[in-house]
């Protein structure tokens, strides 16, 4: 069995390796694919969490069970938003693309052109 | 009181609408209007003084008093707006209203060519009103009210042609010097309330009456509260050591010299100390001090009259001369002989600044005597007002001075706190009165007219002078610049309108002392003495009783009991003797100033340094400066301007900016516009909450 902590590990280097992506990439394309990997990396420890619910069931201070499928759940959301969103900034990025010839971020930090 | 109420309210009110209605709306009003309007107030208020005063004559309950509102009230102690009318108050209501209204009347012809009429009858109206505050109040404090007003008003008209630097310092001079004079009114009244919880005239004066103060409260406390108070009343009525502020008063218009700083005003402190008199009589000490002040001023004043050449500046030292003696009254305990002679001052100093205020007039503006001369025939009704007003002050019998004079002159030898050195002091002070009027009176009305030119024998020693006496004497030729057209060629009486007052001030001058006539003379009592009796009638206590705490009302008259024959005789000795050195002072500037002109050059060469002394009026202003003024703004600009206003509390606001200021040039980098900035921000925000979160262990 492998222990909570390695998967909360895990996830925060992944998590650290999308902010740092995010920050220190100009490519808009490569910021999206780290924007993917912070939510990525979220899942893992929602779905880590909810594993680790199953096996040590908990109560909550008002008494009721811990429903250890939320943590799924979220998972399945947070998928259905990131697909969207995928379709939607890489339609603008195709678009800015278009008008500007560049995926630099720095050349397009203005709304006009 | 079963009287009908007299509304003592209106007096000073119906002036206080005069000054609201030209203050704010005289701009626009012609100038008829406006002295119509200032004149119609004015007379209104002599007209219900009158009345009032009229009701109570035949003997009505008096002092009579009226409560008109609450004014604070505080625990147990409180202060009305209420009013006072005895015999001391209508005395002084009468003078205000009656001399202010015929000094208005002289204003209207005299501002007539002054810019600003409207003003000036705004200020004259609004200090009629204060002044009437002050004397018609029931308490200290409403009196303290009309105290500070007046001064405000008189450093208005100080101030009035501000155009001019010497004008608006003047102003602010007599302001400040009255400032620290109000300051020991004010601990005085903190002391009566302490120890009497109040401060109306009658609670106060009753309680001492009583004796319902308690034990402790003795000789010390009275004496005190009397020098406090007697303090204030030396900056209000120009006593040494405060007396400076007076001759620069007189950069103010020759009306405003008249009412202000001869008749009314700087009277109040002489009526302030009249009307403590039962805390003085309890106070020998202080009373000593006041009698000590009095003739001080009185003779150091008259010797550097002699000296001054403007013609207003003659007139001033003369008033602080004359104030000095209704203060060395009030010193000896005979309130009812300063009140006397503060009405008929009232009366022949007026006259005499109006009379000067004419003069000037007639020349054009010019204020130096020695550029006067030989205006008799030119102006004879002038001349002839001003000679009354002279013979008045000067003390010839029977114009009014002589009676008060001799009254005062007489009750500083007699009384107990009198002696013949008060008396001897005063007796010469009236012998250079008598010269210095007679010298003004000779230098202005008879010899050559000489406009432009500058006797000889006293030009030598003006040259000789530093700059700024020969300065003064330029500049005071002040506002009548509109005069100038008028030219010194064509010297001309004044218009109507400013002779009329004149003359019924010269007949007041002459006859107004005929109500106190002593009893030695028309063997009948005093009458003025008499009518004033109920309100002084707690005289001073004898010294065997003022050396032990007063338990009750034991205190005895000293209204210098009816003399019997023999005191007669000393009576015509003492009024003799005064009138002596009154002669002895004409004959003086009729020697000098008449028959050898060229003597007073001479004598001024022979005594050079004692002429120069008092030509400089003995340094006082100079050394005032240098012992005050200079070390105070010294202080005032190294220590408080520069330490503690630019340093500390500059450095405290300013330095606030500037921290501000920097903190958000720092922070500033941080709004970069940069979005990937903003996020590295929100992401180290975020570590930064994780790391706060595992360091204090939340959740556990």
């Amino acid at each position: 069995m492998v222990p909570l902590s390695w998967y909360l590990i895990l996830s925060a280097i992944l998590f650290s390796l999308g902010v740092f992506g995010f920050l220190l990439k100009r490519n808009i394309i490569t910021i999206f694919m780290s924007i993917e990997l912070m939510l990525n990396a979220v899942n893992l420890s929602f779905v880590a969490f909810a594993n680790y619910w199953n096996t040590h069931p908990a109560k909550l201070a008002s008494g009721a069970n811990v429903v250890p499928l939320s943590g799924h759940v979220f998972v399945f959301f947070v998928m259905v938003v990131a697909a969207a969103e995928a379709a939607v900034g890489l339609a603008i990025i195709i678009s800015v693309f278009r008008t500007r010839e560049t995926l630099n971020v720095d050349q397009v930090n203005l709304l006009k052109l | 009181m079963n009287q009908p109420s007299l509304n003592l309210w209106v007096i000073p009110l119906l002036p206080l609408i005069g000054a609201a209605i030209n203050g704010l709306f005289g701009r626009r009003f012609k100038n008829a209007v406006v002295s119509t309007v200032a004149l119609l107030f004015t007379a209104a208020s002599l007209v219900w003084a009158v009345h009032a005063v009229w009701t109570l004559w035949p003997g009505g309950d008096r002092p009579y008093i009226e409560t008109v509102a609450t004014w604070i009230t505080a625990g147990s102690f409180s202060a009305p707006f209420g009013f006072y009318l005895d015999q001391l108050s209508m005395i002084m209501v009468l003078v205000v209203t009656g001399v202010g209204f015929l000094i208005h009347v002289y204003s209207v012809g005299y501002m007539a060519h002054e810019g600003g009429f409207y003003r000036f009858f705004t200020y004259l109206n609004l200090f009629m009103f204060f002044m009437l505050t002050l004397v018609l109040a029931n308490n200290y404090l409403l009196m303290f009210v009309g105290w500070e007003g007046v001064g405000l008003a008189s450093y208005l008209l100080i101030g009035f042609f501000f155009q001019k630097d010497s004008a608006a310092n003047a102003g602010k001079k007599a302001f400040i010097v009255n400032r620290i004079g109000d300051f020991g009114f004010l601990i005085g009244m903190f002391l009566i309330i302490q120890h009497f919880g109040t401060l109306n005239y009658a609670d106060v004066f009753g309680k001492i009456a009583s004796g319902h103060y308690t034990p402790e409260l003795g000789w010390g406390l009275f004496t005190a509260i009397g020098l406090c108070l007697l303090f204030g009343a030396t900056g209000k009525s120009a006593q040494v050591p405060l007396y400076v502020w007076l001759p620069d008063a007189m950069e103010g218009p020759t009306p405003v010299s008249a009412l202000i700083h001869a008749a009314t005003m700087v009277t109040a402190g002489i009526y302030m100390i009249a009307r403590s008199h039962a805390i003085f009589n309890l106070a020998p000490h202080a009373l000593e001090i006041v009698a000590i002040i009095g003739c001080l001023t009185a003779i150091f004043a008259a010797t550097m009259g002699i000296t001054q050449t403007d013609i207003k500046r003659v007139l001033a030292y003369s008033t602080i001369s004359q104030l000095g003696y209704m203060v060395l009254a009030c010193g000896v305990a005979a309130y009812a002989a300063g009140i006397f002679h503060l009405m008929t001052h009232a009366f022949f100093k007026a006259l005499l600044f109006l009379g000067a205020g004419s003069v000037i007039h007639a020349v054009g503006g010019e204020q130096d005597m020695r550029r006067m001369g030989g205006l008799r025939k030119k102006i004879p009704i002038t001349f002839w007002v001003m000679t009354a007003a002279t013979f008045a002050i000067a003390g010839f019998p029977p114009f009014s001075g002589f009676f008060s004079k001799d009254e005062i002159l007489g009750a500083a030898f007699h009384n107990h706190f009198g002696g013949p050195v008060l008396w001897v002091i005063g007796v010469i002070t009236a012998g250079l009165t008598s010269f210095y009027m007679f010298r003004l009176w000779f230098m202005t009305f008879f010899g050559e007219y000489k406009p432009g030119a500058i006797d000889e024998g006293e030009e030598a020693h003006a040259a000789s002078a530093p700059a700024h006496v020969a300065h003064t004497a330029a500049s005071h030729s002040h506002g009548h610049a509109d005069d100038e057209a008028h030219g010194h060629g064509h010297v001309h009486e004044s218009p109507w309108i400013m002779l009329a007052p004149l003359v019924i001030l010269a007949v007041l001058s002459v006859v107004g002392g005929w109500v106190g006539i002593p009893q030695f003379m028309s063997g009948g009592q005093n009458h003025f003495e008499h009518f004033l009796a109920p309100v002084m009638e707690s005289g001073p206590p004898t010294s065997t009783q003022a050396a032990v705490p007063v338990t009750g009302n034991d205190t005895i008259s000293t209204h210098a009991g009816p003399p019997s024959e023999e005191n007669a005789g000393q009576e015509w000795l003492l009024a003799g003797t005064s009138v002596a050195a009154a002669v002895i002072g004409l004959f003086f500037a009729w020697l000098l100033y008449f028959k050898r002109r060229d003597l007073p050059g001479l004598i001024a060469a022979k005594i050079h340094g004692i002429y120069l002394l008092v030509l400089h009026k003995y340094y006082i202003d100079e050394g005032y400066g240098a012992i005050f003024v200079k070390p105070l703004l010294a202080l005032s600009t190294v220590v408080f301007w520069h330490g503690v206003d630019q340093g500390i509390i500059d450095g405290l606001v300013n330095g606030a900016g500037s921290t501000s200021k920097g903190i958000g040039n720092e922070l500033r980098r941080m709004q970069s516009g940069n979005i990937r900035s903003y996020a590295a921000w929100v992401a180290v925000g975020g570590a930064a909450v994780v790391a706060i979160m595992i360091w204090l262990g939340v959740g556990k």
